[in-house]
């Protein structure tokens, strides 16, 4: 209901005085502070923010330079000791374009599965009547909280063992292949939705599937964004289940054998930490960059939803 | 919003339409409307997540327990082998095993860490978030950035950094603890659960904002005429208006950090120094599947699952404090 709060530019919004009409992005916000303490409030939030960004600009830095340098100046860039060697380095050792088209194709995967079915579900959940809806419902809820490590072994077993889908595709994108949390966000939009449009179209003989399709998706386009984002960073982050599943390095995902690379092969290089940050700056630069693009979609209702139910 | 579909058809059924096809609908409606409800075709939109939950939750999850109880060992599929029923054996062997104590006392190390951590600094921050007029977007996102990059990336630099001469001991001089932090017994386990509180804070500020946007503004206008200050305006307005959201992010902190795997696998390179950074997830997977005994690995998963989900009671009776249970 309140999806604009977070996005809202704050365009006009810093007189001092009284505002002239109370927007709604204020609800919530306690009255207004002394200067001091804005000031105060400025200095500790970018405190905070230059402690999570530096370890980021770091990764950079460090990824240039051509003999590590850890010492205090080392943090700034020296151009007599830049290099894009390290990036060569590391990719004669895992192969980061085939890493990358593997992360690429597990993320794919999973975001064709979440969002095909993830839409046909949250439908189904916001508009359709039928029974078991109920208990569908809190079945996506709790699945949230069933913690990976206890499905581990048993998926482990039944997929790589008893399937034998162990270095395969099909078995790295399984798990994860619906994402709960994109079915409830979907609900939650379709549900915004006037039940009215639905009546209209239904008398006029519309078939639920072009009701979903041609009515309802149009209208929740936002959604499908945050849900894409969202469901891209899970499986383009995931580490433990492609290492259990994928032991050919070829079909390795780029965190799997990055991390591969740092638990055993990084010592054998002249310049492991350069190698290593510039793996690490390869791995981190698609989700920083779509999420930097798309953060406005990234907002604390639309996910907030999704986790409250 | 509307206006895109509303035409002459869509005003059409205002006209009175729908309530007698309404009424003619309830008094005979088809077998399968009455078994299924009124769309059927709800079923079959949610069919597909309903057998993956089935297949990747509910089963595994069955199968997990079941194993826990047998001396479970790999073959190859379709060979017809002898799992013999060993009852509580497994359980037995973990809790005398000093391995598993130790990683569930490091596991608790963890979370005294890094969930109060997690919890003060996410309200804080996201409270700052809330009414700050400058660079908003910009400091929203700098929070969020490290909880959408790949644990294995950050941990990359997180070695860079807190290295024997990484930047950090190079910054503290003397001070610099001996050994250093990822190889020092003491601090292995602390220096994870920093880490860790600064990977995630992201997505508990995202659930504070959220949070933070319901608390009404009345309660802060009538706290301030009563003559609260900013301080006390935090602690008798912020604190219970979000107090739902403060029991969702214990939850969920308790919960990633019982998952932990990554960390001390990279970080303290697999649960080291002296397996005084081991999690309980690391022995699963080196029980598990390296050494080929997944019904002792899911005896130890099934007992920090039960442990996780005391504590998730004990978070939920103490601070969530509804009247009822």
């Amino acid at each position: 209901m309140t999806a604009e709060i977070t996005t809202t530019p704050r365009g006009g919004g810093r007189r001092p005085g009284r505002r002239p009409r109370r927007g709604r992005r204020d609800l919530g916000t306690p009255r207004r502070l002394t200067r001091g303490q804005v000031i105060l409030q400025g200095i500790v939030l970018t405190i905070g923010a230059i402690a999570f960004l530096f370890p980021f600009y770091y990764m950079l830095v460090g990824s240039l330079q051509n003999a590590p340098d850890t010492s205090i100046a080392g943090a700034f860039p020296n151009p007599a000791n830049l290099t894009l060697n390290n990036y060569v380095q590391i990719n004669s050792r895992i192969n980061l374009l085939t890493g990358l088209v593997n992360s690429g194709i597990f993320t794919g995967g999973v975001l064709l599965f979440t969002v095909v079915f993830g839409v046909l579900a949250g439908y189904s959940l916001a508009v359709l009547q039928w029974r078991g809806r109920g208990v569908t419902f809190a079945l996506a809820l709790l699945v949230q909280t069933v913690p990976f490590q206890l499905l581990m072994i048993p998926l482990y077993v039944l997929i790589a063992r008893n399937y034998g889908l162990a270095d395969n595709y099909l078995g790295m994108i399984l798990p994860f292949a619906i994402n709960s949390a994109a079915v409830l966000i979907f609900r939650q939009y379709f549900l915004q939705l006037p039940r009215e449009l639905f009546d209209a179209a239904r008398v006029d003989g519309a078939g639920e599937f072009r009701l979903l399709w041609r009515v309802a998706l149009p209208l929740v386009r936002p959604a499908l964004v945050t849900v894409l984002l969202l469901t891209f960073i899970g499986p383009w982050n995931e580490f433990l289940w492609p290492f259990l599943i994928t032991k050919e390095a070829s079909l390795q995902p780029l965190a799997v054998s990055l991390a591969n690379y740092i638990s055993t092969v990084a010592g054998s290089t002249a310049n492991p930490y350069g190698a290593i940050l510039s793996g690490a700056v390869v791995l981190a630069a698609p989700v920083v960059v779509l999420f930097i693009v798309f953060q406005r979609y990234f907002t604390s209702t639309d996910l907030g939803s999704s986790v409250k139910g | 919003m509307s206006t895109s579909v509303r035409g002459p058809s869509a005003a059409r059924p205002a006209a009175g339409t729908p309530p007698a096809a309404g009424r003619g609908h309830q008094h005979r409606r088809p077998v399968v409307q009455r078994i299924l409800g009124t769309n059927p075709l709800g079923w079959l939109f949610s069919a597909p997540y309903l057998v993956f939950v089935i297949a990747i939750f509910a089963f595994p999850l069955c199968f997990s327990v079941y194993m826990s109880f047998f001396d479970y060992f790999f073959a190859a599929p379709g060979a017809n082998v002898d799992r013999p029923f060993v009852g509580l054996a497994n359980y037995t062997q973990a809790f005398s095993d000093p391995a598993v104590l130790q990683s569930f006392v490091n596991v608790g190390i963890f979370l005294i860490i890094n969930v109060p951590l997690t919890v003060v600094l996410a309200l804080l921050l996201a409270s700052g978030l809330n009414s700050i007029v400058r660079f908003r977007t910009f400091l929203r996102v700098s929070y969020y950035v490290p909880y959408v990059t790949a644990s294995v990336a950050t941990i990359a630099v997180w070695l860079f950094l807190f290295g024997q001469s990484g930047l950090v001991n190079q910054l503290l001089g003397p001070l610099a603890p001996s050994p250093s932090w990822l190889s020092n017994p003491a601090l292995a386990m602390p220096s994870i659960a920093i880490y860790v509180t600064w990977k995630g804070l992201g997505f508990y500020i995202l659930l504070y904002l959220a949070a933070l946007q319901n608390v009404p503004t009345e309660l802060y206008e009538s706290a301030a005429t009563d003559g609260a200050g900013k301080v006390r305006q935090f602690f008798s307005v912020t604190l219970p208006g979000v107090r739902p959201a403060t029991v969702l992010v214990l939850l969920l902190a308790t919960i990633t950090g019982a998952n932990l795997f990554t960390e001390p696998y990279l970080l303290t390179g697999g649960g080291g120094p002296e397996g005084r950074s081991t999690s309980p997830v690391l022995l699963i997977y080196q029980q598990g599947i390296q050494q080929g005994h997944p019904g002792y690995a899911s005896a130890i998963g099934v007992m920090l699952v039960i442990g996780v989900l005391i504590i998730g009671w004990l978070q939920n009776r103490f601070v969530g404090g509804r009247n009822e249970s």
